[in-house]
């Protein structure tokens, strides 16, 4: 791939559709395509009152395709042999519903796929956890997978690294909600609540989660355990069990991760020259109105990049805006920036 | 080391997993003392699996990985499905960190030379038994019944965080912790272990009093995951219940003396939260 900064290489906007008015006001703000997952425990957000059934799915896929916006599917968890017949139809009314991609982890759905629809694309989920050419090239030479989204635990030098070996164009993530673990294989949250991504498409489900009013203020808990405590005065984070405050050899600190967004907005000119194919934006469980912000600054950031990669600064009104939406009101690099690792 | 092998040797075990699978900086033994200790291991009649690493990230652990996969010696442990890909159809085992969930998977990895694999960690003895039932013939399966749970692997070092150290200055500090470095909540409860790139549950995994089950279920490998101390004790003990010189009710009380801090867990096999811990009578064998 070119390395040349003024390399041309348009990347496209991918944006969370949690629901239907996401789905628009992502549309409606500049997402070049939009993903969505149906409404079970098929894709990595399986939340109470998010997601699409059919009919919804016709509906928000007419709306993006009238407008020139691409829509993936994600099918991005595991089944087991019990509720393989429940993917398997997903598979089929995802093929059915016409969408521009399929993103699938298991290799048993991708091989379904792959034989049954020859024609329906696929890119391989995140959670299918390819973080080298070799594991891509796995999954290119057997399933024909025509993209693959990178687990954000690679620094940007591996990054690029990949993108010139890779068979297929990358997907990487943006901006959102921070995996610390290599995602697909992550089981830390069914350890502790039965539920995992993998298993489940849910991590610290919200079922699980206990906000106990104390003394001194607020402690919370993922199936009794406790995660966080909070003093009155403290804002309080949903407990994702990566991000409490723990004790590690008589320390109490953030030991595995602080509550926290990636945001990966000032390495755009670096990934365009990658030839990085896409950005993910994370975030089917948050708001339309979420949604629109962020979809509207990375629209005016990837444009600004593609007019002029070189003297692209990322506006301060862009960085206010996510930063206001960040897990914690704050946001990192993540293992993009190697000391972060 | 050497001389835990020379006792590895010795002792009752079937099939040794040898190699570093969490760290690619960890090189306590150079390859050739890898292939030292698998000679030496098979000379005693062992089988030998050489495991590869989990995460695959750099440059320099993918080129050690071709290295490992052109052995045509021993058996690999792919724990990464890069390692299938290099292997090219040679015949292979696949980890606990290898994804397969379902029969259609099995059937996958078995096209491309998949000899046994092993159950992914937090499935449970209903998710096993339909594996076993519509597995495809002459593939073996194992399951780890002993040990730490390997739970996630991230970029980030956590031991080296927990040292205030950065991961490319990490100072080997995780040579410290032979059995990690606790996490405890803040109620002090323990909860997890940190090995460096690696979490792993604080608690033990252990199902010795499933051993019955697993035998129904046509298991052909147990897996022990030792801690720092004790290896052989443990060995033996598995050994002897597997051979009805103990009664499982026995073994499983010498096994929990000699567990590291923590205590024991088998929520996984039956299907609820991994950390938690059946030991309602009934799946106790008597004596």
């Amino acid at each position: 791939m070119n390395n040349d900064i003024n390399n041309k290489n348009k990347i496209e906007l991918i944006c969370p559709a949690g629901n239907l008015p996401a789905l628009k006001v992502a549309v409606d703000n500049g997402a070049d395509a939009v993903y969505i997952g149906f409404k079970d425990d098929t894709n990595a957000r399986h939340f109470a009152g998010l997601n699409f059934n059919e009919a919804r799915s016709i509906q928000g896929i007419e709306y993006a395709h009238q407008r020139g916006c691409k829509v993936f599917l994600a099918l991005n968890t595991y089944p087991q042999a019990a509720g393989w017949k429940r993917w398997k139809q997903a598979v089929d009314l995802a093929q059915k519903l016409n969408v521009d991609a399929l993103i699938a982890a298991d290799m048993g759905v991708l091989d379904y796929a792959a034989t049954q629809y020859p024609d329906l694309r696929l890119h391989l989920s995140v959670q299918g956890s390819a973080t080298n050419t070799e594991s891509i090239r796995f999954y290119y030479e057997n399933f024909n997978i025509q993209r693959v989204v990178l687990p954000r635990v690679l620094s940007l030098k591996q990054v690029a690294q990949v993108a010139e070996s890779s068979p297929v164009p990358l997907e990487v993530f943006g901006f959102g909600s921070l995996c610390v673990m290599v995602e697909g294989r992550c089981l830390l949250s069914s350890y502790v609540t039965g539920q995992s991504p993998n298993t489940f498409g849910a991590c610290s489900p919200a079922s699980a989660v206990q906000w106990q009013d104390t003394d001194n203020g607020l402690d919370t808990r993922l199936n009794h355990i406790l995660i966080d405590k909070y003093k009155a005065d403290e804002p309080a984070a949903y407990p994702t069990l990566c991000k409490g405050r723990f004790e590690v050899s008589g320390n109490t600190y953030y030991a595995i991760e602080e509550p926290t967004s990636l945001n990966t907005i000032a390495l755009l000119p670096e990934l365009q020259s990658m030839g990085i194919a896409a950005i993910k934006i994370e975030g089917r469980q948050r708001s339309p109105a979420y949604v629109k912000q962020v979809t509207q600054v990375w629209r005016a950031a990837l444009d600004a990049c593609y007019k002029n990669a070189e003297e692209y600064v990322p506006n301060e009104q862009w960085l206010q805006t996510l930063h206001s939406v960040s897990e914690g009101r704050s946001t990192t690099l993540g293992a993009y920036h190697r000391p972060w690792q | 080391m050497f001389d835990f092998y020379e006792k590895v040797a010795e002792s009752k075990i079937d099939i040794v997993y040898l190699g570093e699978t969490v760290c690619s900086k960890r090189k306590l033994l150079r390859r050739d003392d890898w292939l030292n200790i698998a000679h030496q291991l098979q000379g005693a009649g062992k089988e030998v699996v050489l495991s590869s690493m989990t995460l695959i990230e750099a440059n320099s652990e993918m080129a050690a990985l071709k290295s490992l996969c052109s052995n045509l010696e021993f058996m690999i442990e792919a724990n990464d499905i890069s390692a299938v890909q290099l292997l090219k159809g040679k015949p292979f085992i696949s980890g606990p960190a290898v994804n397969i969930y379902n029969p259609h998977s099995l059937n996958v990895l078995a096209r491309h030379g998949l000899k046994r694999w092993v159950l992914p960690v937090e499935l449970s003895k209903t998710a096993l038994a339909n594996m076993q039932n519509n597995k495809p013939r002459n593939i073996e399966t194992e399951v780890m019944v002993y040990g730490r749970l390997p739970l996630a692997y991230s970029a980030r070092c956590f031991t080296a965080r927990s040292h205030n150290l950065p991961k490319d200055d990490c100072q080997y500090r995780c040579l410290d912790d032979p059995d990690g470095l606790l996490l405890r909540t803040q109620e002090h409860e323990n909860f997890l272990v940190l090995n460096g790139i690696q979490t792993q549950s604080a608690k033990t995994s252990n199902l010795i009093t499933e051993l019955d089950n697993l035998i129904t279920m046509q298991v052909d490998v147990l897996r022990i995951s030792p801690p720092s101390r004790h290896c052989i004790k443990i060995i033996d003990i598995f050994y002897n219940a597997l051979n009805n010189n103990y009664c499982v009710e026995d073994a499983n009380k010498q096994l929990q003396e000699l567990m590291p801090e923590g205590g024991s867990c088998n929520g996984y096999w039956h299907g609820v939260s991994g950390m938690d811990n059946d030991s309602s009578p009934q799946e106790i064998k008597v004596c």
